[in-house]
């Protein structure tokens, strides 16, 4: 019994952080462009050097 | 990753926007488009219809991470946008939007607000968030549930039942919005639907839930109450998920019109305004190969004009000033001055408009088979919960504790668990195996409409043909002709002149040297080939006579070398692929097919008579083709209307159900119930195929959902029917639905046509060809 009352609001805790970071992830518009996020993933620059990825990128495409 | 543009196609649409900014600035006309989002900062969304692949993201945000003001640049891939972030003190909008320009996209303003996008945007991130909230809150009610079925006694179960109140009670609040909105609203105008028992069902078992759980009760239905929400949901998203999905891949289709046009003001200078801002009187320019904006009269240039999108002729026209142009017609070879002679409703596309409106309301009188199955379910429904509840009270001689129990216990195991994801479930796998085929359908309804046609209306110029002209034989053709036709055709845009060159080059012709070419609008192109004269163009201004039996049905291109015609090259508008086996299919299948056209006899004649096509009518108004559908529709025929022209879109509007080529004119797509991207014909036979079985399996379904009911009504009546039982009929029941809905990819057979290619390619070809 008393194992529940710490597992229980754990459990609670846990799913609504859950619940709290899709309804982020909604907000901020990360289920816009599904189909841009799948090519995304392919792409082998990181976004944080953008000039690098550009000299690369373009030879290829 | 190379299937990128920068195709001569884009970079012509290029070249004629940079000469219409060159005359005006684009300035002007940018304004209405530019958002202000703070003092050092402007946006603007643009539509960019051939972004297709990986590599155009990178190619376009690339680009502009290179330029310095501008703060951010988001490719959208399934919306096809790309939104801006600039400084305008460091770069001017203009300048923006050319960067994507020279990049080789072509690329237009977009306002979201005038699509009516937000709304629909804001539905379905509702249900997405409601449908969150029940997720979450039906797991976790669910796990305190089974402890207390499992067998939790005294203090336990009391405190889980708090938990689950606790937990369900705020996300029923939350979730149920969309349904209790949708019930009231019902209710407040007479009406019952599938809402107003889903609301009464969640709403009193929540609210007896907590009376037991006040009163140490046992059995609470909070699970099942948050868990019906959470099913409900989840087919309500699926539907509209699939309505959204067609729908903005139209209106990126829709936006691909001109929504501007080059007015020439008094003192002959050249302006960019917006459509909605002419004004009869004015004189606007439209240069070769753009489409005219409105309904206008020509005050001077000569060219030809290609109507096929607007009244179905499949022949260029040599046009002469003083001549009247419909909007939407394609100016070919000459820049033209139009005067502005009617806006909005008075044009021939408002006549349009207005005979399309009178044709839907036939249509609306069409009514889901859901809601038809809500007509009937939702009353008996009712009737059986109050009956329950009134025999419980006379049987227990009036305790009204279990009467009332007993009555919620109906209401939650009838409500339409399985009927709510029955029809969308399927709707959705079956337009996905679509989409992949290269049609889009635009809601559910259509398919429902669309299943047990038997007849199907075709329209020819665009439709059965490719809209493209083709030579009829090369045999004739001697080298030192196709050499010099080749020469001269290769500048031109007059569409005989671009197709007597593609064929020619498929021939294997090699050009002859020529120089000092000139062009004509309207006749023809001339050139200087070993000190003679060589023209190629209308045969009367070649020097020959015209041969008037032929012209019927064929456009002749002739050649001539110092005024003598040395060769004629006869066109004709060429079969759409597939065409000849769509039609021969659907007649083996008993449709019985005809074809309305506005073109002239011959060329109608010809077309039937190469199909095998017994019905057909020539010379058809827009009003002749609704009438002739309307006709069929009272004699009891279910007619599918398949057209791309202008003057098709009213008939697209009144046909049991329609559909329309990606190429079509923006108001027919708008008219059609589906638009197909894939060039050929056999989108007609795929459509009908999978709308059969699609409706089969939406029966099915059904039926399922009404064994069901058979089963646990009566023990929901008799008070057998607990939390548990209640809980596993339920998704048990909603998940037998949704299997047999997927069921449909095994179902539907591979096609048989050797040329099928994934629907992904075809778009891509699409976007190649825009």
């Amino acid at each position: 019994m008393t194992s529940l009352l710490i597992l229980i609001p754990v459990a609670l805790f846990l799913g609504l952080l859950g619940l709290a970071a899709f309804l982020w992830t909604l907000r901020s518009g990360q289920f816009d462009d599904l189909e841009g996020a799948a090519e995304r993933i392919l792409f082998d620059d990181d976004e944080d050097q953008p000039d690098q990825v550009n000299f690369e990128s373009e030879k290829d495409t | 990753m190379t299937c990128c543009p920068a195709s001569s196609t884009v970079k012509s649409a290029i070249d004629t926007k940079v000469d219409a900014k060159g005359h005006g600035g684009p300035e002007s006309g940018l304004a209405q488009w530019v958002h202000q989002i703070d003092d050092q900062h402007q946006s603007i969304d643009l539509l960019v219809p051939t972004i297709h692949c990986g590599g155009c993201i990178k190619r376009i945000e690339s680009g502009y991470s290179k330029l310095e003001g501008i703060t951010k640049a988001r490719v959208n891939l399934s919306t096809k946008r790309l939104s801006l972030e600039w400084q305008p003190d460091k770069i001017s909008a203009g300048q923006v939007i050319d960067v994507v320009s020279n990049l080789g996209f072509d690329a237009r303003p977009f306002d979201k607000s005038q699509s009516g996008e937000k709304d629909s945007d804001k539905i379905g991130k509702e249900l997405l968030r409601a449908l969150a909230v029940a997720g979450f809150a039906a797991a976790n009610v669910m796990l305190l549930s089974v402890s207390v079925w499992a067998g939790a006694q005294g203090m336990t179960r009391e405190l889980f039942q708090w938990l689950s109140a606790l937990i369900a009670l705020p996300a029923v609040i939350y979730a149920g919005r969309p349904f209790f909105r949708s019930a009231i609203n019902a209710l407040s105008h007479v009406r019952l639907n599938m809402d107003v028992p889903i609301s009464l069902a969640v709403i009193l078992a929540s609210a007896m839930s907590l009376y037991e759980t006040f009163n140490h009760g046992a059995e609470t239905y909070f699970d099942a109450a948050i868990t019906l929400l959470f099913f409900l949901l989840a087919g309500r998203y699926l539907d509209h998920m699939m309505r959204e999905k067609a729908r903005s891949a139209v209106s990126q289709l829709l936006s691909l019109n001109s929504t501007g046009a080059t007015v020439i003001v008094e003192d002959g200078e050249h302006r960019f305004v917006s459509v909605s801002d002419l004004v009869p009187g004015m004189i606007i320019h439209v240069a070769a190969g753009e489409r005219v904006p409105v309904d206008g009269q020509v005050v001077s240039g000569v060219s030809d004009v290609d109507r096929s999108l607007v009244t179905g002729e499949s022949l260029p026209e040599k046009l002469q000033a003083g001549m009247k142009l419909e909007a939407g017609v394609m100016n070919l070879t000459g820049a033209l001055e139009l005067r502005v002679t009617a806006v909005g409703n008075n044009t021939f596309l408002g006549e349009v408009i207005k005979l399309m409106e009178t044709a839907e309301q036939g249509k609306a009188r069409y009514m889901r088979i859901a809601d038809r199955a809500a007509q009937i379910y939702a009353p008996v429904v009712h009737v059986l919960a109050a009956l329950t509840f009134v025999g419980w009270l006379w049987w227990t001689g009036g305790d009204w504790h279990a009467s009332t129990f007993a009555a919620i216990a109906v209401l939650i195991i009838t409500c339409p668990c399985a009927l709510g994801l029955a029809v969308p479930a399927v709707q959705i796998v079956a337009s996905g195996i679509l989409f992949r085929r290269g049609v889009l359908v635009k809601d559910g309804a259509a398919l429902e409409r669309m299943s047990n046609i038997d007849t199907v209306v075709f329209d020819k110029t665009g439709t059965l043909t490719s809209g493209e002209l083709m030579m009829e034989s090369t045999a004739t053709i001697d080298d030192e002709s196709a050499a010099l036709a080749m020469a001269l055709s290769a500048s031109s845009l007059h569409p005989l002149s671009k197709a007597l060159h593609k064929t020619l080059k498929s021939r294997g012709s090699r050009p002859a040297k020529i120089d000092k070419l000139t062009e004509t609008p309207g006749f023809g192109v001339e050139a200087d080939w070993q000190g003679k004269t060589v023209k190629l163009g209308e045969i009367s201004w070649c020097g020959g006579q015209a041969l008037q039996h032929q012209a019927d049905t064929n456009s002749i291109v002739a050649l001539s070398v110092d005024n003598t015609v040395s060769a004629i090259f006869p066109f004709k508008d060429s079969l759409r692929t597939g065409a000849k086996q769509t039609v021969s299919q659907l007649i083996s299948q008993g449709i019985n097919v005809v074809i309305l056209s506005g073109d002239r006899e011959p060329a109608v004649a010809d077309i039937a008579d190469k199909l095998a096509v017994k019905g057909f009518q020539w010379g058809m108004t827009p009003h002749g083709k609704v009438k002739f559908i309307e006709n069929q529709i009272a004699a009891g025929k279910k007619v599918l209307m398949v057209g791309d022209g202008m003057n098709d879109a009213p008939s697209l509007a009144a046909a049991t159900a329609s559909m329309a080529p990606s190429t079509a004119s923006d108001i027919g797509r708008t008219a059609a119930d589906m638009v197909f991207t894939r060039p050929d014909l056999y989108a007609v036979i795929y459509a009908l195929d999978i709308a059969q079985h699609s409706t089969n399996h939406v029966l099915q379904n059904f039926a399922l959902a009404i064994a069901y009911n058979l089963v646990a009504v009566p023990l929901a009546i008799t008070g057998f029917a607990s939390p548990l039982f209640a809980a596993i009929a339920m998704s048990s029941s909603s998940i037998i639905v949704t299997s047999n809905a997927l069921r449909l990819h095994w179902m539907v057979k591979p096609p048989k046509t050797p040329e099928e290619t994934s629907g992904q390619m075809e778009l891509s070809k699409q976007c190649e060809v825009n």
